[in-house]
C-alpha cells in the first residue's frame, strides 16, 4: 500500500474500459463488416492507451518509520543496509535533521535531490532565480519547468519523489537586508526540534555561484556559530571544490577563499554561471556527490569528514588540505568565534 | 591600477576616499558612512560636470540608503542613450561592491547576468577588495559602470539591439 494511485489516473483507466466496450458494441451492430477493420484497429489503439495510463504518475504515501525490511516496496531498504554493514551506526537519525542549501543551480538542486533521496527530515531551499532553458545542460530540472522559480520547480520534483521530507521553500536574495533577515530568521526557526541545540539547521550548504553570496552565507553562519559547507564550480566548469567551514575552529570564507590557495586564481576574479561562464553537468554532478557525501559523513558521524577537498578534472587531481582561521580576519563577527573558541579551550 | 585605461586610474584618484567601515547593519555607523557616500557622489558629479562629462543621476530610494535608483547615458555617434540603474547595497557591504543593473538591457548582452547585473572587468573586485573601505558607490560606477557602458554601447547599437528614442517607436511600421 506503500504506493497511492491518483484519482485521475484511476478515471482515465474508467474511461478508457468503457471506451472499449462501446467499441465492442458498436462493431457488434454494424452492418457492414468492411467497417470492422478499422473498429478493431481503434480498439488496439485504445488498448494500447490503457497501457501507457498504467504508468501516468502515481505517488506515494508518507512512510511513518523507516524500515529494514528487504522489499521492493521499501524506500529505504537499500539506505538502512549501511546499519547492518556496520558503516552507519542509526541510520534513521537522518530524519531528526535539517539541512539548509542555499542556491538551488547546478549543484544545489542536485544536491536537494540526493538528501531526499536519503530520507533527509527536513530541507530548507533558497534562490531567487527561475528555471530556464540555458540550465538543461545541467541535471534536476526539465524543460517544462521553464518559468518556475527554481524553489517552486524543486518542491514540485522532490515532494514527489519522497514525501516523507519536510521542504520549505524561500523564494528570496540573500544578499539584501530584507532577504538577510529572513535567511537568519529561517534558520534560527526550531519548531521542527524544539529540543535542538543552536540554530533550527544542522548543517549549511552554500551552493551559490558568486563570491557576494558566498560572504554573505559566511556571514550568517559566523553570526549564528552555524556549522557549513561550501561548494563551487570553476567558470571554465573544469575543477571545483567543498569546504567544511566551523566558525571560529577553521578557516571563514573571508579568512581565506578556497580558490585562492587551491589555484592561485583570486576568488573575487571568478566569474558566475549562466551568460558570463561555461558549466558541465558532470562537473557540477561530481561535486554535489563530494558535497552531500561529506554531509552524511558528518551528520551521521561516520568514516572521516573533509575540511576540503578539491577536484581538478584535467588532471583527476583531488586535493585535500586544512586550514586555521586567520587571526586577522577582516570579519568582525569570525573573530568574536575565534576568541570564544580560544577560551573554550583548556590552555 | 594595472589593467585600467589613464582616464579612469586619474578620474578615480580624484574621488574622495570614505573612512567608515560600516554596512547597512550597521546603525549609526552605517548613517555616517551614508554620508561620506553622498560627499564623495557630489564630488565626482561635479567633476564630471566640469570636465563636460556628466553622464549619472543616483540617490537612495530608501529612507534606509539601501536600495538606489537613478539614470546614466551614454554618447555614441552624437547620440544620447539614457537608461534605469539600480542596485541594492548588499549586507556584507563594503567587504563587497554593490551589483549594479541596467533592467532595460537584460537579455541585450552577454555581458550582463540575469536581472540586469552588469559583468564587470576581472580587474574590478581585486581592486574593490584592496581598497575596502575605502571605495564607495562613486568609485564602483566609475570603475565599473562606466568602462562597461563605454564598451558595450556601442556594440549594442551597432548590432541594432538598441535605438535611440528618437527612432525607436513608429519608424518601422510604416
Amino acid at each position: 500500500m506503500l504506493v497511492q494511485r491518483g484519482r485521475e489516473v484511476g478515471e482515465m483507466e474508467a474511461e478508457l474500459k468503457e471506451m472499449l466496450d462501446d467499441l465492442e458494441s458498436l462493431g457488434r451492430s454494424l452492418p457492414d463488416p468492411s467497417r470492422n477493420a478499422s473498429i478493431d484497429k481503434l480498439r488496439s489503439r485504445v488498448k494500447h492507451l490503457s497501457e501507457l495510463a498504467k504508468f501516468a504518475p502515481v505517488h506515494r504515501s508518507k512512510v511513518k518509520d523507516m524500515s529494514a525490511e528487504v522489499v521492493d516496496s521499501n524506500p529505504y531498504s537499500r539506505l538502512m543496509a549501511l546499519q547492518r554493514m556496520g558503516i552507519v551506526e542509526n541510520y534513521e537519525r537522518i530524519r531528526e535533521y535539517s539541512v539548509a542549501i542555499v542556491g538551488i543551480g547546478g549543484v544545489g538542486s542536485v544536491a536537494a535531490e540526493m538528501l531526499t533521496r536519503c530520507g533527509v527530515g527536513r530541507l530548507l531551499l533558497y534562490d531567487y532565480d527561475k528555471v530556464e532553458l540555458a540550465n538543461m545542460n545541467r541535471l534536476f530540472f526539465r524543460p517544462e519547468q521553464v518559468g518556475m522559480t527554481k524553489t517552486d520547480a524543486a518542491v514540485q520534483t522532490l515532494s514527489d519523489i519522497n514525501p516523507d521530507v519536510v521542504l520549505e521553500s524561500y523564494t528570496l536574495n540573500i544578499t539584501t537586508v530584507q532577504g538577510f533577515e529572513t535567511f537568519i530568521s529561517s534558520l534560527k526557526n526550531k519548531s521542527f526540534r524544539p529540543d535542538k541545540e543552536g540554530s533550527g539547521v544542522d548543517l549549511v550548504l552554500s551552493c551559490v555561484d558568486n563570491y557576494e553570496a558566498r560572504m554573505v552565507v559566511n556571514q550568517a553562519c559566523n553570526e549564528l556559530n552555524q556549522t557549513w559547507m561550501e561548494s563551487g564550480v570553476s567558470e571554465d566548469a573544469v575543477s571545483g571544490h567543498i569546504q567544511l567551514l566551523i566558525p571560529g575552529e577553521t578557516a571563514c570564507f573571508a579568512c581565506a577563499p578556497p580558490l585562492v590557495v587551491a589555484s592561485g586564481v583570486d576568488e573575487r576574479t571568478l566569474k558566475r554561471e549562466g551568460v558570463c561562464a561555461a558549466s558541465l553537468p558532470t562537473t557540477m554532478g561530481v561535486i554535489a556527490g563530494l558535497l552531500v557525501q561529506n554531509t552524511l559523513k558528518f551528520l551521521l558521524k561516520f568514516g572521516h569528514v573533509s575540511p576540503y577537498l578539491g577536484y581538478n578534472s584535467l588532471k583527476d587531481y583531488f586535493p585535500t588540505m586544512e586550514m586555521r582561521p586567520n587571526p586577522q580576519c577582516a570579519n568582525a563577527a569570525c573573530l568574536e568565534r575565534q576568541a570564544t573558541n580560544l577560551t573554550g579551550l583548556c590552555l | 591600477m594595472e589593467g585600467w585605461d589613464p582616464s579612469t586610474k586619474s578620474t578615480l584618484t580624484q574621488i574622495p576616499l570614505l573612512g567608515t567601515k560600516a554596512g547597512p547593519r550597521d546603525g549609526a555607523g552605517w548613517t555616517q558612512r551614508l554620508k561620506e557616500e553622498y560627499k564623495a557622489l557630489i564630488a565626482y558629479t561635479q567633476m564630471n560636470k566640469s570636465n563636460d562629462n556628466d553622464w549619472f543621476r543616483i540617490s537612495a530610494a530608501n529612507p534606509e540608503g539601501t536600495r538606489w535608483t537613478g539614470k546614466c547615458w551614454y554618447v555614441h555617434n552624437l547620440l544620447k542613450y539614457e537608461f534605469d540603474l539600480q542596485f541594492d547595497i548588499p549586507v556584507t557591504y563594503p567587504a563587497t561592491a554593490p551589483e549594479l543593473e541596467l533592467p532595460q538591457l537584460d537579455g541585450k548582452t552577454q555581458k550582463m547576468y540575469r536581472g540586469g547585473k552588469i559583468c564587470l572587468t576581472v580587474h574590478f573586485k581585486p581592486l574593490w577588495a584592496k581598497n575596502c573601505p575605502r571605495f564607495g558607490i562613486a568609485h564602483a560606477l566609475c570603475l565599473g559602470l562606466a568602462p562597461w557602458l563605454a564598451a558595450e554601447v556601442p556594440i549594442l547599437v551597432d548590432s541594432g539591439m538598441i535605438k535611440h528614442k528618437d527612432d525607436a517607436p513608429s519608424s518601422n511600421e510604416s
